[in-house]
């Protein structure tokens, strides 16, 4: 149990320590400053010459954001072609992976280019290995630079007095790619390949077993795929359990490598906005609130799953591993559990055992998590999320001591405030529709076959899913049999939505700071970088979430614990 | 217009950078580590008979028993059950197999039993058992070799895995590598009594 410990608390002052340079590197990457990786610099500017791009060219929000949405939506076209089409192409497909059914292709292409990386499908009898690199790899890159370079965006927004400019979208996701993806994945992916994890093209490969059997055992080139799907927040699974299975998680060792990659670059953006925008302590406050969230999360559901299943204990057997169900024993049940929590804080939704059997505790914290989906966030979109938080609690904090509520030096007036209310009310709303349309369904078609579980966790079989879709996540109750058309067409449709509207709205936000005068700070500002506004940020958050969700969270996983 | 042709060929580049040549570079490096690249592969005269990491179906008495598998350790469909902890066919089923390894290894006590080796993994390859896991089965296979118990039980100890650097992790048992070497060990049996015979 000791060591299982020392592995969590491993995990996380890694991460930490390596997140507070990096923090410091993609903050230069971002303005343009000297860093190590210059050497890269002739290949983007070939790359940006052929494309006739002007890295310096400034742009406003309005152009940065028809640029972003026409580059993926060329994306989002070029993989729903590929996966209808991948039986057809002649190379990369040794297993002979038939074409994708088209709603599951439409779910599969907003999932891969939202950075959402829900999957319908499973990786080793879905997708050929032409499309797991040249659809799957190359989203997993794009769209975690499109989310980073987006958030460069919203940094130099905060900066700018009375100017449009925002930067050049291209130049930052160009960049976001080749200095801060790219790189890392590198490092991650040699860890992972030297440790056993396949990289070949091989594909099926027949094992003659110990007792006789035959057995048919499917690799890949797996080793770079897991790199980048857990730096990028993307999450994807080459296989059908994701980071469960041996060959997309070797041991403990690569069991460490991926958590710290699926927190870093987000814990790293945090520091970044304290570098960019030299408000260091305030970086260190937004740190503070998102950690202590994390780490009560964190807690409580190693707690639980550590404890092991009551019902299983029931049964008079002995529970010193924890609750073992859809766990793998060279994790063990703390490790899950902080994976868990890292997956959904981050929008990830990469697993290392399966969500579904967890017990009921860690089962809710998952989704509040999700929920919440500020608590660090998905590679930029994370970190804009909580901005949308920090308006909010600008606002309350402003009318609390009665004056102007600014931000930075700028005026945070109505405008600002509608926006970010409506990006924030936005998410509740896909959520509980979507769920509340699915469970109306299922009550009336009990005969549907959607649910691996009865009653109230069947009901939160459905909402995990709606949950991990709208906040991008990807993770599942994957009991759920989602390869219908209607969750095909749900999901894919609350993936655009919630990937997509909470980008526009912040950076149009930034848009209009950047256009505002700079207010010199005075007596009567409200004091950010302070310790009460810290709390008041993290009361907004709960109150949020708790407000929000209590209801839906009651039906589910709540009303399942107190049934034990 | 001349905007989309700009985006269309950015996507291209980005497409062959990230999609192509990324992974293609980890597949190079890949080559000077052929048995790392291809999964830690095992052999036995020439024949693939299994991977490190890739957990098999054992089912005999005279070896070592993994966990369940939801997918019936099929390495080319792989998954866990995603059974509710509270879905009582779930636990049904858990007691079931509660009473099979309790048919099987006489002797041993229902609270000896670790979760693990009654509930299914998550990817339904999960290589590994707890020691506790391997402890209790000892009875039963060395019985079916007709070997010392305490000699089969040194084994198990041997292969104990500690966690990472002793620190981090979990203890555990590989359930292949163990049967293989069990196997090994009851083959030499003979000779190492014939080579000590003819010393």
């Amino acid at each position: 149990m000791n060591t299982e410990l020392f592995g969590v608390v491993a995990i996380l002052f890694l991460t930490f320590i390596l997140a507070w340079p990096l923090g410091k590197y993609i903050s230069k990457v971002f303005k343009g400053e000297k860093v190590w990786s210059d050497f890269l610099s002739p290949l983007e500017n070939w790359v940006l010459r052929i494309c006739s791009i002007d890295p310096n060219e400034s742009m406003d929000w309005k152009r940065n954001m028809k640029a972003m949405l026409r580059l993926n939506l060329i994306f989002f076209l070029w993989s729903i072609l590929i996966l209808m089409i991948q039986k057809y192409i002649p190379i990369w497909n040794p297993a002979n992976i038939g074409n994708m059914e088209a709603t599951l292709a439409y779910n599969t292409a907003t999932s891969f280019t939202s950075n959402t990386n829900l999957q319908h499908y499973s990786g080793e009898t879905g997708l050929s290995y032409f499309s797991q690199l040249l659809v799957i790899c190359f989203l997993q890159f794009v769209s975690a630079g499109t989310g980073i370079a987006t958030l460069a965006l919203l940094f130099k927004g905060l900066v700018q007095k009375q100017a449009a400019d925002l930067g050049n979208f291209y130049h930052l996701f160009l960049k976001s790619c080749t200095r801060i993806l790219l790189p890392l994945s590198i490092v991650v992916a040699i860890i992972f390949l030297l440790n056993g994890m396949p990289t070949t093209f091989a594909g099926l490969q027949e094992v003659q077993t110990l007792e006789g059997d035959t057995v048919q055992v499917a690799t890949g080139p797996v080793a770079p795929v897991i790199a980048i799907k857990q730096l990028g927040t993307n999450g994807g699974g080459f296989f059908g359990p994701n980071c469960a299975h041996p060959f997309e998680n070797a041991n403990y060792l690569t069991n460490i490598s991926a958590n710290i990659s699926i927190l870093l670059i987000p814990v790293a953006l945090v520091f970044a906005f304290g570098f960019y925008l030299n408000r260091k302590k305030l970086a260190w406050i937004f740190f503070g609130v998102m950690t202590i969230v994390f780490l009560t999360f964190v807690s409580s559901a190693a707690t639980f799953e550590s404890s092991g299943n009551p019902e299983i204990a029931k049964l008079g057997i002995s529970q010193p591993p924890g609750s073992m169900e859809g766990k793998e024993v060279r994790f063990g049940a703390a490790a899950s559990a902080l994976w868990g929590v890292s997956t959904t804080s981050t929008s990830n939704g990469s697993v290392n055992s399966m969500h579904d059997s967890q017990t009921p505790f860690s089962g809710g914290i998952f989704l509040l998590d999700m929920m919440i989906n500020a608590v660090y966030g998905g590679v930029g979109v994370g970190f804009i999320n909580f901005f949308m938080f920090v308006v909010i609690a600008v606002f309350i904090g402003g009318l609390m001591i009665g004056r102007t509520p600014e931000f930075l030096g700028k005026k945070i007036e109505a405008r600002e405030v509608k926006i970010a209310s409506l990006v924030i009310l936005l998410h509740p709303f896909l959520i509980l529709v979507g769920t509340a349309i699915a469970a109306f369904t299922a009550a009336i078609e009990p005969a549907i076959g959607w649910l691996n579980n009865p009653s109230y966790h069947g009901f939160s079989e459905m909402l995990y899913e709606f949950t991990s879709a709208s906040a991008n996540n990807g993770s599942g109750f994957e009991g759920l049999a989602d390869n219908t058309p209607f969750w095909n067409i749900a999901c894919g449709t609350v993936m655009l939505l919630g990937r997509y509207l909470p980008i526009i709205g912040p950076i149009a936000l930034a848009g209009s700071l950047a256009a505002k005068k700079s207010v010199p700070f005075s007596s009567g500002s409200l004091k950010v970088d302070s310790l009460a506004f810290g709390v008041v940020l993290l009361g907004v958050l709960v109150v949020i979430a708790a407000l929000s969700f209590f209801p839906a969270l009651t039906l589910g996983p709540i009303a399942e614990f107190f049934s034990m | 217009m001349k905007a989309i042709l700009k985006d269309l060929k950015l996507h291209f580049a980005t497409l062959i950078l990230f999609g192509l040549l990324f992974p293609l570079l980890i597949w190079a490096i890949g080559l000077l580590f052929p048995h790392q690249s291809n999964g830690l592969p095992i052999y036995k005269e020439g024949k693939l008979i299994g991977f490190e990491n890739i957990g098999q179906k054992f089912y005999s008495d005279k070896y070592f028993w993994g966990r369940p598998s939801a997918m019936d350790y099929n390495g080319a469909s792989t998954g866990g059950s995603n059974k509710g902890p509270t879905n009582p066919e779930y636990l049904a089923q858990v007691e079931e197999r509660i009473q099979q390894f309790l048919d099987k290894n006489p002797g041993v006590k229902r609270s000896e039993i670790p979760s693990e080796l009654v509930t299914a993994s998550g990817s339904g390859l999960d290589p590994h058992i707890s020691p506790q896991g391997a402890r209790i089965q000892v009875a039963r296979v060395a019985a079916a070799r007709n070997l010392d118990p305490e000699r089969v039980r040194q084994l198990v100890e041997s292969h104990i895995e500690a966690p990472l650097l002793g620190l981090f992790g979990t203890a555990r048992v590989n359930v292949l590598k163990l049967n293989l070497a069990l196997d090994e060990m009851d083959s030499g049996n003979n000779t190492d009594k014939e080579l000590k015979s003819g010393l």
